[in-house]
């Protein structure tokens, strides 16, 4: 299963499930990262991680360790 | 039920704004919104800037408050820290929810961006279900237009059942109508959008609305609470009780209720922690629909322009000498400019004093009084006025302007991974630049840091890095020890030696935060997000007005305070004489055995403990001792200065050691009590200055030692 790891800068895909508990799983919720959810991946840092994810409009930056529990699909 | 929250006195205070009304009829408005949505802007523009003081990077301080003023009404303005949603997890979110839910505002403006409306709308319907005076506030618009987005504000209007207003902060006009809506806030008759939340849920809450119904007395709105009590978290019951009461929660029949509503729940398949995710999804999809036909965009908020200036202010090319470059070029900007000032100032302070010690002539008064009041009392705030003022009134600004382009988080962004291997996150990396400027302020911008293990930190360590009231001395040492003065090249070689010393800084940021990470401040990195803002052109009036009142002056207010006091020691310690020494002498006599192992002489040490207040006056008081003054010296000329302190014994060693010991030694006073402020513990405070001091003590251990072998 990929993860929003997995998506390189350009590239689109859908939110399929997020796999994290706690504070962090509600922080992804209320940024609007919910089911069906279009992310695309705008820009890497200069050492790779963390990338930012164009969100409902807004660029966010999210870390590799809680990309990892962001699991995603192919947008069609 | 698990209803206890564990509430030290700290943190209940940091939860809780204080509101002053000027007099009762005052109605209290509460300005709230999404980070970066130009709250602060609007709030300013509102309540005539000067009244708000006390916005760093970011954040909003939790009593930021501001008066305003229409035919009808007069209002008091709470702004409330950002946040994106009412279900805290930070303590500025907390201190957000408590506010709208609990502190009875007579109305609530939620302030959106325009050009990512939708985000902003789940804060704008979770607001909606605690109360039906809300005011929806679009602001940004200007911005959303260059980006190709169009908003229907009266569809808006009309679906969410609430008074949509447009605005564009930086055009006063705009806010009118704002105002208008404020004063017909009791008026108006609404029928307000409401959540549909999926059929369980719905049919969870009315198990237990009806309960509430009956006992809260329209305190609190009793869909909301039902809502709340279905996945309950501590800190909002510990809330719920204090407002209500505290046997509100251990009702018979509330309990009853909602534990017959969680068994439903649990029957129907939905497990505990699953709640949150059905409700705030809802809401999500709600402001998804809502916006469908309401928002056109040809773009989206992050446009082509945004995506080419991120591509190459986060490049792995570019990313690291772009902010190097700009850090610099606002330090150049800073140092040459500042000793511009400076000058003038103390001419203008130099000539008030002559003014002064002639007034005190005519008064007859006695020749120690007008000594102490001229030399102590007037000269050392003075002094620390002319240096500390100039820098910071123009660090400040700059530093702001490049926050208001929206430049830092992308610092934050690049700086992640390094602060991330100590165990830290980004933003460490905005207060430690933050730090150049003004350790205290650097100390208050750690309230960005949301992990409270990171934050202190941020705070533990910002003082690592030199201050503007530093660079000036270590400056000064290197032009005197390090280079041959007029020679060519001789700005470029103290400029690289220079970027050398704020390296070592830099570099020991980052190693003590790890030490730390691994010790005292023991954890791992929290997770986070960080929202990169769209480019937006910096307002310079709105950018002045913030630096100079909320940063420049609120430091400089701090500082003053010391000076005062400071003065008076210092005076009393340089003018006392005992059998013809003067109590400055003793002082320096009894620290040389403690100062020279470090390749320190006692006076220097004892000079930095008299620029407690403030490090610029440290070399002042350098020469005040030397040359037996009774007051804090300047000389003409860097030449002249070196010929005392080399007469004094100064070598190369005593150079290296004084630099590294400006670079690492104890805050100046006004940092280590913000620190005492910021964490409300005087043990860490006084940690905060004993950590800096340990490592100046052992690296001039260590350089004396080297010396002492080499030679």
């Amino acid at each position: 299963m990929k993860t929003l790891n997995d998506l390189e800068t350009g590239e689109r895909a859908l939110i399929y499930k997020i796999s994290t508990n706690g504070s962090m799983r509600q922080r992804f919720l209320d940024i609007g990262l919910i089911e069906n959810t279009v992310v695309e991946c705008v820009c890497k840092s200069p050492s790779g991680d963390p990338k930012a994810f164009l969100i409902r409009g807004a660029v966010i930056a999210i870390r590799s360790e809680d990309c990892r529990d962001i699991f995603i699909k192919e947008a069609n | 039920m698990g209803l206890t929250f564990n509430s030290t006195g700290n943190n209940a205070s940091k939860t809780e704004l204080i509101i002053n009304k000027k007099s009762d009829k005052d109605k209290i408005i509460a300005v709230a919104g999404n980070p970066n949505v130009g709250k602060s802007t609007l709030f300013n523009a509102l309540t005539g800037m000067h009244q708000h003081t006390g916005n760093w990077p970011g954040k909003t301080v939790t009593n930021a408050q501001g008066y305003c003023k229409t035919k009808s009404f007069s209002y008091v303005l709470v702004d409330i820290p950002g946040t994106y949603s009412l279900l805290a997890h930070s303590p500025e979110e907390e201190v957000a929810r408590n506010f709208i839910c609990f502190g009875k505002p007579d109305a609530i403006v939620v302030v959106c961006d325009a050009t990512c409306l939708e985000r902003n709308l789940n804060l704008v319907l979770q607001t909606l279900e605690i109360s039906k005076k809300v005011i929806v506030c679009v602001n940004l618009l200007d911005e959303a237009k260059r980006k190709g987005i169009e908003i229907d504000l009266e569809a808006l209007s009309k679906k969410l059942g609430v008074p949509v207003v447009g605005t564009v902060a930086r055009n006063k006009k705009s806010l009118n109508s704002l105002l208008k809506s404020l004063d017909n806030i009791d008026n108006s008759e609404r029928n307000v959008y409401s959540v549909r939340y999926p059929d369980i849920i719905e049919q969870a809450i009315n198990i237990i609305e009806p309960v509430i119904k009956k006992k809260a007395n329209n305190k609190l709105n009793s869909r909301w609470l039902s809502l709340q009590l279905l996945e309950p978290d501590a800190s909002l019951l510990f809330e719920i009780e204090k407002y209500l009461g505290a046997d509100f929660l251990s009702d018979k029949e509330i309990t009853k209720a909602t534990q017959n509503a969680k068994d439903f729940l649990y029957k129907e398949g939905v497990r505990a922690g699953r709640i949150k995710d059905m409700i705030t999804s809802a809401t999500v999809i709600s402001a998804e629909n809502i916006s469908k036909g309401i928002i056109k965009a040809r773009s989206n908020g992050y446009n082509k322009t945004d995506r080419k200036i991120d591509k190459i202010l986060t490049s792995r090319l570019f990313g690291y000498p772009v902010m190097i470059l700009l850090l610099a070029l606002v330090f150049w900007i800073t140092i040459t400019g500042a000793n511009y000032i400076s000058e003038c100032l103390s001419a203008l302070f130099g000539t008030v004093e002559n003014y002064l010690r002639s007034f005190l002539t005519t008064l007859d008064t006695p020749i120690w009084i007008k000594s102490l009041i001229v030399d102590g009392i007037y000269r050392v705030p003075a002094w620390v006025i002319s240096v500390m003022l100039p820098p910071m009134a123009i660090f400040f600004p700059l530093f702001t302007l490049l926050e208001d382009a929206g430049y830092l988080p992308r610092v934050a962004f690049n700086l992640d991974k390094p602060f991330k291997r100590c165990r830290s996150c980004g933003k460490q990396a905005l207060t430690m630049c933050m730090g150049f400027g003004c350790n205290a302020a650097g100390v208050v911008g750690c309230r960005i840091i949301d992990s409270p293990r990171e934050r202190m930190l941020g705070i533990i360590t910002n003082s690592l890095v030199p201050c503007n009231g530093r660079f000036p001395a270590i400056i000064s040492i290197i032009s005197m020890f390090f280079i041959t003065l007029g020679a060519k090249f001789s700005d470029i070689i103290s400029a690289l030696i220079l970027t050398a010393v704020i390296l070592l800084g830099v570099f020991m940021t980052f190693a003590s935060t790890k030490l730390l990470s691994h010790t005292v401040l023991k954890g791992m990195p929290s997770s986070y997000t960080l929202e990169m803002p769209p480019y937006r052109r910096p307002q310079l009036g709105q950018v002045l007005v913030r630096s100079i009142f909320d940063r420049t002056l609120f430091v400089l207010g701090r500082s003053v305070t010391v000076a005062i006091p400071a003065g008076i020691i210092i005076w009393l310690m340089a003018n006392i004489t005992v059998s013809d020494k003067t109590l400055l002498a003793y002082g320096a006599e009894i620290l040389d055995p403690i100062a020279k192992p470090l390749g320190l002489d006692g006076v220097i040490l004892i000079a930095f403990i008299l620029g407690f207040p403030a490090n610029e006056i440290v070399v002042p008081i350098i020469l005040m001792a030397y040359l037996q003054n009774g007051s804090l010296t300047e000389l003409s000329s860097l030449s002249a200065m070196k010929e005392v302190l080399v007469a004094n014994g100064w070598n190369t060693l005593t150079a290296v050691n004084t630099v590294i010991f400006f670079l690492f030694h104890w805050p100046c006073s006004t940092t280590v009590l913000t620190v005492k402020k910021e964490t409300g513990s005087t043990k860490w405070a006084l940690f905060s200055a004993a950590f800096p001091t340990a490592i100046g003590v052992m690296l001039c251990l260590i350089t004396t030692l080297i010396y002492r072998v080499m030679n």
